[in-house]
């Protein structure tokens, strides 16, 4: 059982860690701010969603585990909303290409 | 497992840091706060991993604030995008 856990942990963690890397990749490579913004959220949610999916199964309570899960959803609700905005204010607020 | 856990942090931070080449770049005001929000993601991810592996639970009521200041500062750096705009305009 531990080590069933120890590896879906590895796995999990090494998902998001690659999704922070792709994030970066596409942050820094894509050409224009749409697109960037397009990486970026991918590296939000599921970078940052697998590496908690992956401490999970780690956690000690489920109040510790409860809190982990809510770090996500704050995240996720905080991306959902601004990315939006960011969306908005490159398109409308002039940034030259 | 602590080892593996540490790693993973010292990565997705180093990965972090490398993304804050387009705070530099711009050429938007949109890229730089794009850059700064995955700072701020990259570093709730390392705070989670980082108490995870030095059993540390407080880590995980930092990573919580942290999630929260990360969305003040895109608001506020959209409502003053918003203001200056009116502004030129």
């Amino acid at each position: 059982m531990s080590l069933a856990s120890d590896v879906l942990t590895v796995l999990a963690v090494c998902a998001g860690a690659f999704f922070f890397l792709a994030g970066t990749v596409g942050l820094l490579r894509f050409p224009d701010a749409l697109s960037r913004l397009h990486a970026l959220t991918k590296a939000d949610n599921l970078g940052l969603g697998l590496i908690v999916l992956g401490l999970l199964f780690h956690v000690g309570g489920p109040l510790a585990a409860l809190k982990l899960i809510s770090v996500w959803f704050l995240t996720l609700l905080a991306g959902a909303a601004v990315t939006q905005l960011i969306a908005r204010t490159a398109r409308t607020g002039g940034t030259p290409e | 497992m602590a080892d593996f856990l540490l790693a993973a942090a010292g990565f997705v931070l180093a990965m972090v840091a490398l993304g804050l080449v387009r705070i530099l770049r711009g050429p938007g005001d949109a890229d730089r706060i794009m850059a700064a929000q995955l700072l701020g993601t990259g570093g709730i991810a390392a705070l989670l991993l980082l108490g995870e592996a030095m059993s540390a639970p407080g880590a995980a009521d930092v990573a919580l604030l942290l999630a929260l200041l990360a969305a003040f500062v895109s608001v506020a750096f959209i409502r003053g995008a918003a203001r200056t705009e009116a502004d030129g305009a």
